[in-house]
């Protein structure tokens, strides 16, 4: 019972974090039907400006939130310098497009900053355990699963009582139609990548309290993995996301504690497996829906 | 006899989707408080032509002018804020949103409350069926009850000339009749109203004028009362 409460705990965590980089994809798929692989070096962004602020000797909470502030920043940035060209393209193109600016940032974080890990040293009140009874609750772990619990609910605030959060879910069934009421497309899309920018800089942040480090690639597996998720859960479906995020933390905690030792080096493999058992049976995903993206 | 300026002045209208040319070069005027309806049968150009109006698909114009302003540079959004609007072919409404969503999405330009609210107030007297489903997501509306909803959404934005793409398709005889009944009454309000209908019958009878269109161009124009009594009419929708 304890050690699976502290396994739940795990997956809580570990899936949280998938939820919120899911999430960030699925919102700007469901509006301009982008995959957007330069996610993961939005991640990589905020783990370097966390990293460059805290050798500055900033205050911890303006670090933070310059490292938030910086991956929403490049998200709009490259919304409108790559993606806005190309915008109604083809699938194909749109991918491509965001394959090349994934790789420019990577390459610039390389040359620029280092191909070597960068420490990010955290405050050491940040490292320590929890003890609740027979419980060990990380520090970290709490806050990040803490976080993604606030950031889920700030997101349902915002699509549901905001004008700008309704203009999004209605942008996902219909953007030419949005248009109509006299909402415009850019902001509407600019919004979108805002968002992401923001999920993608917190996923980050909790990423690398963990890691303690961050490095150009740091953002390509967790964003390999959200991808995953996102597609478990019906690609465009926000609930999906958030839902394949959490499933795969629980797959990868679970086949973590459970499989013989020998095997744990193919536990990404099985857990790949695992999700082409899932859209086998399912192949729209969990919670697919149909999106509608026409002009 | 003085002629006002019209509404909507319209000429060379093009519309291209790449080689396909939907729409070639037409000439359309509608005149404030008119009912002009645009007939012709499937793939005639009806719907490239409203949604070119408003900017959706892409269009070229020797002239295109709303209100006695050049329209032909400006974005859907900026269209719409000037009070042209579009209730688009086939509803079109945002299924998992509510009634009441619609609404305020559909008044978004409204920046105050204040106007926004009267709106939306005026939109569920003219419209009862929405007040009792106003917390219902529209997907789980019935086909007249969504036309209602596109047409409130539109109306939301306080347009001077609407654009109203085929409103009776896949309707009951019966709520086809309270639609065109709203139609007449929204003139009435001194709303414009540009029609694109396939049940002739009905627009020619609410109509003060109309356009055929055929293969892309007006081969009819005139008075709703002549183009009723000419047999040319009907050779035009089965001649396409
Ligand atoms: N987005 C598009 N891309 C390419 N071709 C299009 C597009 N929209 C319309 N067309 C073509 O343009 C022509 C005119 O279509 P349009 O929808 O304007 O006709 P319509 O008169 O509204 O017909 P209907 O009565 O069936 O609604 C058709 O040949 C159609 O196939
Ligand atoms: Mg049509």
């Amino acid at each position: 019972m304890d050690i699976f409460l502290q396994q739940l705990l795990n997956a809580l965590s570990l899936g949280g974090t998938y939820a919120l980089l899911a999430l960030g994809l699925a919102v700007v798929f469901s509006i301009i039907g982008l995959i957007n692989f330069a996610h993961g070096e939005l991640m990589t962004a905020a783990g370097y400006v966390m990293a460059f602020a805290l050798a500055a000797a900033l205050p911890f909470p303006l670090a933070i939130a310059l490292a938030v502030a910086a991956p929403v920043l490049l998200a709009t940035a490259m919304e409108r310098v790559a993606f806005r060209p190309v915008r109604g393209a083809s699938g194909t193109t749109l991918l491509l497009t965001s394959f090349a600016v994934s790789a420019i940032l990577r390459v610039l974080f390389q040359n620029f900053i280092s191909a070597r890990p960068v420490p990010v040293p955290m405050p050491s009140a940040l490292s320590g355990v929890i003890n609740l009874g027979p419980l060990h609750l990380g520090i970290i772990q709490s806050i990040s699963i803490a976080t993604t619990a606030l950031m889920l609910i700030g997101l349902t605030l915002f699509l549901n009582r905001t004008v700008a959060g309704r203009a999004m879910r209605a942008a996902s069934e219909d953007f030419a139609i949005v248009r109509l009421m006299g909402l415009r497309a850019n902001g509407v899309v600019a919004t979108a990548f805002a968002i992401s920018g923001l999920l993608a800089g917190v996923a980050g942040l909790l990423w690398v309290a963990q890691r303690g480090s961050v490095d150009p690639l740091m953002g390509f597996l967790p964003v390999l993995k959200a991808f995953i998720a996102a597609i478990i859960g019906g690609l465009g479906s926000l609930t999906g996301a958030v839902a394949g995020g959490f499933l795969l933390g629980f797959i990868e905690v679970t086949l973590q504690a459970w499989l013989p030792e020998a095997w744990l080096p193919y536990r990404d493999a099985v857990a790949i497996m695992l999700v082409i058992a899932v859209l086998l049976f399912r192949p729209q995903g969990l919670l697919a829906r149909k999106t509608v993206l026409k002009l | 006899m003085t002629n006002p300026a019209p509404l909507l002045d319209v000429s060379g209208l093009t519309v291209s989707y790449g080689a396909v040319e939907a729409v070639r070069g037409i000439d359309l005027k509608v005149t404030k408080g008119e009912i002009v309806t645009l007939l012709g049968a499937n793939g005639a150009g009806k719907s490239s032509t409203l949604n070119a109006l408003v900017g959706l698909a892409p269009r070229r114009a020797r002239q295109l002018s709303f209100a006695g302003e050049d329209i032909a540079h400006l974005t859907p959004e900026l269209i719409v804020r000037r009070g042209m609007t579009l209730v688009p072919e086939g509803r079109r409404i945002f299924p998992t949103l509510t009634v009441a969503e619609h609404l305020l999405l559909g008044g978004a330009k409204h920046a105050a409350r204040g106007p926004l609210a009267e709106t939306q107030a005026e939109m569920l007297a003219l419209f009862p069926i929405l007040k009792e489903r106003l917390h219902q997501k529209a997907g789980s509306l019935s086909g007249g009850e969504q036309q209602m909803l596109a047409v409130a959404r539109a109306l939301m934005s306080s347009p001077d000339l609407l654009l109203l793409d085929e409103p009776s398709l896949g309707l009951a005889p019966q709520v086809v009749d309270r639609i065109f009944a709203l139609i007449s009454d929204l003139r009435a309000r001194g709303l414009t109203i540009l029609l694109v209908e396939q049940n002739v019958a009905l627009a020619l009878d609410i109509a003060d004028r109309g356009y055929v269109l055929v293969n892309g161009r007006i081969e009819i124009a005139g008075s709703a009362r002549d183009l009723m009594a000419s047999a040319a009419i009907r050779d035009a929708y089965l001649g396409a």
